[in-house]
């Protein structure tokens, strides 16, 4: 069976369609779904196999990143989601579609699923927008299907506000005992950046524990500020002119293992 | 009903905004504090319930984690000052409305047309500052007083009456919308004051064409019958000043010029535009068959890729940058992308391209009334456009920031997109359209009000607190990227059949040109729906609005039209019909207001006739004496620092440049990411291997010494760019963007000779190298007015040639950049180095012009560029970077600072040519014209040891030679034979040419 996925967008989501070629190059079948069609059920979110918000500026952030976008789906669509957490459906945020699951409370989560902020994603520490080539490393102990395999990637960060903040010390203990804090932003040789604004720029923005991603407990849910989908060619490795072509970039194997998993 | 939220972080460590305040009090205004917070402020002006209010703010305002809210309450305590800054009535607030959507979900219910919310920001600063100094803050930093209101409250004050009252923005407009006749007087000097006073910004001899226009007798007679008056109404004023403007009708490029050489001679040019750069494009056009649309659409459209079309514009927004940095730059970008959404069936936008010209951030001196300090100005002016690209997921993927004092006059911000569109949409051309008598007019987009109308004019009349900011516009990312959105999936529907982007002018410009089409329309006014009421139908008919587009809508398919933009969430609306009458109609509440000739208005425009007189100047050049004792070491490593040579990425990494996944070439490349591109590649068709290459060129500087050489090196430099990175000569085009001053002789403009001669020597040399290289022109946009104040005061722009050149790529991995790879390749300079510094970073460090400005040898570059091209597609060289500012050191220290290895090379070695061509032997060029010199047509390659013969090979017949090694030590070191002119480390290089525009 071809994985369908649906990827969310409308209302200043702007990484879609590569995010969709993503998928497809992961073996699935991606289809853009208008948040719009998604509310009045022209399109039904439960028919897919994989829901995927994408990177972008959703109401150009206004407020707080991700803020009104991840409040119309819980005000339009909270039962819907719920039901796919029900129903175990893999579940991912890119950027903006990250700090919309952190907002909603989907991100590290709740058992049972609700929706209760715990986290944030707040202003970078440099209080600029920035677009940088970024180390990541995941965490030993992870068990999220999306990351299986995976220990280290090179992915662009794109954004002003992904700086993480978890809502407690005890939480974020929590979290990293279970392995949710599951990517964090790294040195070139995978130690860990310096503390403070000496970290800058391997931790771009200032992130408690340098995390860059999130899973939920059960690992079904997963989110991260860089941007996998920017990295699925080798021309976009920004020094492929230097060290040739690879076979594919970093981030596709997330989709390829997202597409098996539910396959 | 106001409710007032504030909204307040509850730690420092999470206020990165208040702490870039006090950042630019302490470098931008040497106003040092000793912290700052920030409040955010919403103004919900709709009826609520208290429970109501306390759920929006839970939910909606402020984040669980990190902040704390207090509604009808300050949270402001503990601090010496505080500001706080919040735009006036009708100006646009993004914030606000996007808050507003959010209170509807929150509430669960729909919002009434009336109620709104306003967002404002509260500055709290500690420290010992006087209060003049809180007010230099605030209006230096915090708010643009054009568009945005501000108070002080010092503690003393607060205390004796804590808090600051909600105050709604409602825009009233206490006025009931009418229609005037206007009586054209026949005195001269009253029918010149008539256009003065009602700011039409029409010349005498076009108000007597527009009164003899209503003066014939066919034409009182058929406005007899239809109920108006004999004389204009201020509706058809308002058209033809609209459609006969400089902005929209070119009257300089379309002018009659009588040009005199510097022998004395005097030729006719019947017109710069189809003279020179529309007949470049027609001499080109026969080997360049994969030109689709020239000139004649928003923007110009090339064949890409098999099935694909690109198109490309860029525009100016000079003007309202000038006066609101921040909303002018972002309407350039928001603008311009308008432009490919409305270029043939509607394009996608792919990328953007950013120039910028500003004044030295550093100056010192005071700034001239009513302008903004250069430093504040490129702060806000890169914020506005990186804000429109961001949030519109449209990539910058090229541009520069050039500087010159002269731009404090006048910035110069110059924004391009590219778009892609199929070749073919539901089985037609996608570059054609039409539209037939019947089809609907269609309003898509954003609202109008009283925004831009008459542009910057407007600004010097007094405003009121409730009266709408008209001036200046704000662009609304958000609400476009919705209509683009909607866009394009109407066009894949075939929902529409025609559609084009309302920029200048409004309504009156895009119906105007669309109701050409058919042959006529009638449009009916108050069917267009408005910000806010009180609006003339004129106003209407020109406000500027943002975020607006126009169709053509078969009538058939309007219902689906309709369905689909309600559904996206995008506002449309049917004003009328076009027809075939001949006639621009225009009706109000059923009555007609606007009734003119089709002929008439595109016509019957009387034209000009310039002057101009080429006179050559003479500048100093810098003594020998001073030239023969520089120590050059000392000098290279301060033009590193030059602020036309330095990196600028601090700039350019906050823009998004990698979105749609398309990049290649990236604006940085190299070892850290940080080797400053040539051109950006991107590859934009998915699964296929087509690459498209973007880059562009000026040097504003040359123009002192003649603009001929001004323009043909500003094209060179783009193609040269484009060459360097992987483009095909021969398969380029080009978009020439002219910002000149005021090019026409007048009291206020005394030099308007020599200055129109620069503008028509500068479209001399732009025919001359287009034909040469086989560079046809696809589109192109003039902006003349450049200048500030008048008389001895008056500051003027240099004239300034910005070129963008795009191309297809038949494989993006055939492409090169600009970084050192490894050590032990061989470092070639390509190109002849010629005794020309006139005009360079070199010289303009010693404050001097000097007159050998490079000349532009069109032959030798053009066999050169064909020669790399083939290199770089057989993949010979593993660096190639092209030599402009600052000359062959500044190329070789990019380079090496791209890769993080150093060099040894021996500029003796370089190849060097005559000034005249026909001079026997190689002439002793200077050191500086060796190092620093800005001859045009070069580069600097490197290539592994074991390709280095078959390189020679393929680039035998063009000037190329091996002047030395890259290394792998960190020294970057220069010598002339057997004398060391240079020999820094690698990391000192890099200190001074990253540090300047760091902040």
């Amino acid at each position: 069976m071809t994985a369908r996925i649906a990827i969310l967008t409308g209302y200043g989501i702007n990484s879609d369609i590569e995010l969709a070629h993503s998928f497809n190059l992961a073996g699935g079948k991606a289809e853009r779904v208008h948040l719009h069609d998604a509310i009045d059920g022209r399109i039904r979110l439960e028919d897919f196999d994989i829901l995927a918000i994408p990177g972008g500026f959703s109401f150009g952030d206004h407020i707080a990143s991700g803020r009104v976008f991840a409040n119309r789906l819980r005000h339009k669509l909270g039962d819907t989601l719920l039901r796919l957490r029900e129903k175990k459906t893999p579940i991912l945020g890119i950027c903006n579609g990250f700090q919309v699951l952190v907002k909603l409370g989907l991100l590290p989560g709740t058992e049972p699923a609700s929706f209760t902020q715990t986290c944030t994603l707040t202003y970078n520490d440099s209080g600029r927008f920035e677009n940088r080539w970024c180390h990541l490393k995941a965490e030993g102990n992870v068990s999220s299907p999306w990351l299986r395999g995976v220990e280290a990637l090179y992915l662009p960060v794109r954004h002003g506000e992904g700086k993480f903040i978890p809502g407690s010390d005890a939480l974020l203990a929590e979290l990293e005992k279970n392995g949710q804090t599951c990517l964090r932003y790294c040195n070139e040789d995978g130690s860990e950046p310096a503390k403070g604004s000496a970290g800058f720029p391997a931790n771009p923005n200032g992130s408690t524990g340098h995390v860059a991603g999130l899973c939920s407990k059960d690992g079904l849910v997963f989110g991260l500020m860089p941007h996998p989908e920017a990295h699925v060619l080798p021309t976009q490795h920004p020094h492929w002119q230097r060290q040739g072509l690879k076979a594919e970039g970093d981030g596709l194997r997330i989709f390829r293992n997202a597409v098996q998993f539910v396959g | 009903m106001l409710n007032r939220i504030e909204v307040a972080q509850k730690s420092p460590s999470t206020d990165s905004p208040a702490q870039r305040i006090l950042k630019a009090m302490r470098e931008d205004l040497g106003l040092p504090a000793d912290s700052a917070s920030l409040i955010r402020v919403y103004t919900l002006e709709m009826d609520l319930r208290p429970e109501e209010v306390e759920r929006v703010a839970a939910d909606l305002f402020r984040d669980p984690v990190t902040e704390t809210y207090a509604i009808n309450r300050p949270l402001a305590q503990d601090f010496d000052w505080l500001i706080e800054a919040g735009f006036k009535p009708g100006v646009t607030d993004n914030v606000g409305r996007s808050a507003r959507e959010g209170v509807a979900d929150a509430l669960g219910r729909s919002l009434g047309e009336d109620d709104k919310v306003y967002t404002s920001r509260q500055v709290l600063l500690r420290g010992d500052l006087k209060r003049e100094q809180a007010v230099r803050v605030a209006t230096a930093l915090l708010a643009n007083p054009l568009i945005e209101t501000w108070q002080v409250v010092s503690r003393d004050e607060w205390n004796k009456a804590p808090g600051i009252a909600a105050q709604s923005r409602k825009v009233i407009v206490p006025h009931t919308p009418s229609v005037k006749a206007i009586d054209l007087p026949e005195s001269p000097q009253a029918l010149q004051k008539l256009s003065d006073e009602m700011l039409l910004a029409l010349t005498l001899e076009e108000m007597q064409a527009v009164r003899a226009y209503f003066a014939r007798p066919e034409v009182t007679k058929a406005r007899e019958a239809k109920g108006l008056p004999a004389s204009p109404t201020d509706v058809e004023l308002e058209m033809i000043a609209q459609t006969w403007s400089e902005h929209c009708k070119h009257k300089i490029f379309a002018a009659e010029v009588d040009y005199t050489d510097e022998t004395g001679k005097t030729t006719l040019i019947k017109s710069l535009y189809k003279t020179y750069v529309k007949a470049a494009t027609q001499a080109v056009r026969p080997n360049a068959p994969w030109l689709k649309s020239v000139f004649t659409d928003n923007a110009g459209i090339i064949a890409f890729a098999e099935g694909w079309d690109v198109a490309m514009k860029a525009e100016t927004h000079n003007s309202p940058s000038a006066l609101d940095p921040y909303g002018g730059a972002m309407t350039g970008i928001v603008g311009v992308n308008r432009d490919i959404l409305g270029c043939g069936m509607g394009c996608k936008p792919i990328f953007n391209t950013d120039v910028f010209c500003f004044a030295s951030p550093f100056y010192d001196k005071a700034v001239p009334e009513k302008l903004h300090h250069p430093k504040r100005l490129m702060k806000e002016v890169h914020r506005g456009v990186k804000d429109g690209g961001n949030e519109s997921g449209i990539p910058t993927v090229n541009g520069s920031i050039v500087f010159d004092d002269r731009f404090l006059g006048k910035p110069l911000v110059f924004c391009g997109t590219g778009g892609l569109i199929p070749s073919e949409i539901r089985g037609k051309p996608s570059w054609q359209k039409e539209i037939l008598p019947g089809d609907r007019i269609v309003m898509a987009g954003g609202r109008i009000g009283k925004d831009g109308i008459h542009g910057a004019t407007f600004s010097s009349i007094a405003l009121t607190e409730a009266s709408p900011v008209s001036a200046v516009q704000i662009g609304d990312p958000i609400t476009q990227k919705k209509m683009l959105d909607f866009l394009l999936e109407a066009r894949d529907l075939g929902l529409f059949r025609f559609v084009t982007d309302n920029g200048a002018g409004g309504l009156s410009s895009s119906l105007g040109e669309m109701a050409r089409e058919s042959g006529g329309c009638e449009l009916h006014l108050d069917l267009a729906p408005l910000k806010y009421a009180g609006l003339d139908p004129w106003e209407i008919l020109v406000s500027e609005a943002q975020e607006r587009m126009s169709f053509a809508v078969q009538p058939e398919n309007w219902e689906a039209f309709r369905d689909l933009a309600a559904r996206r969430d995008v506002e449309v609306s049917n004003l009328g019909t076009f027809t075939g009458s001949g006639l621009f109609e225009c009706f109000y509440q059923g009555k007609p207001v606007c009734r003119m000739d089709m002929d008439f208005l595109h016509d019957g425009n009387p034209g000009l006739r310039i002057p101009a007189r080429w006179t050559p100047p003479s500048h100093q050049e810098p003594p020998a004496s001073v030239l023969a004792t520089r120590d050059l070491k000392a000098d290279a490593l301060e033009l590193l620092s030059a602020l036309n040579i330095c990196s600028k990425e601090t700039w350019v990494r906050q823009y998004d440049h990698e979105v749609q996944g398309q990049s290649v070439v990236k604006p940085f490349m190299g070892k850290e990411n940080d080797g400053p591109s040539d051109a950006a590649v991107i590859k934009p068709l998915q699964g296929r291997k087509e690459g498209l290459v973007v880059s562009h060129g000026l040097v504003p500087r040359y123009s002192d010494i003649d603009a001929y050489h001004m323009a043909a090196a500003s094209v060179d430099e783009a193609v040269r760019n484009a060459v360097a990175v992987g483009g095909e000569p021969g398969k380029l085009a080009a978009l020439d963007n002219f910002c000149w001053p005021d090019p026409v002789e007048s009291e206020a403009t005394p030099d308007g000779q020599y200055k129109m001669a620069q503008l028509v020597r500068a479209n001399q040399a732009l025919y001359d190298i287009c034909l040469a290289y086989g560079l046809p022109l696809i589109s192109g946009k003039d902006s003349m007015k450049n200048d500030y104040g008048r008389g001895a005061s008056k500051i003027s722009v240099p004239p300034t040639l910005m070129v963008t050149v795009v191309g297809p790529i038949a494989d993006a991995t055939k492409t090169a950049t600009i970084d050192f790879k490894a050590a032990g390749d061989v470092v070639y300079a390509l190109g002849a180095a010629k005794e020309e510094l006139g005009g360079s970073e070199y010289f303009a460090m010693l404050h001097a012009v000097g007159n050998g400005v490079p000349r532009t040898d069109f032959a030798a570059n053009l066999a050169l560029y064909k020669r790399l091209h083939a290199a770089i597609g057989a993949g010979l060289p593993r660096s190639v970077h092209d030599v402009s500012d600052g000359g062959l050191w500044v190329a070789l220290a990019e380079s090496a600072i791209g890769g993080r290895l150093g060099f040894d090379v021996d500029v003796a070695r370089a190849p060097v040519g005559a000034l005249d061509s026909s001079s026997p032997q190689d002439p002793d060029l200077s050191d500086a014209a060796l190092l620093f010199g800005e001859s045009q047509g070069r580069f600097v390659v490197t290539v592994a040891p074991d390709k280095a013969l078959e390189f020679e090979k393929t680039l035998a017949g063009s000037p190329c030679a091996r002047i030395g090694t890259v290394t792998g030590g960190r020294n970057l070191t220069v010598r002339r034979g057997n004398f060391v002119l240079i020999d820094t480390p690698l990391e000192d290089a890099f200190a001074k040419w990253r540090r300047p525009l760091d902040f």
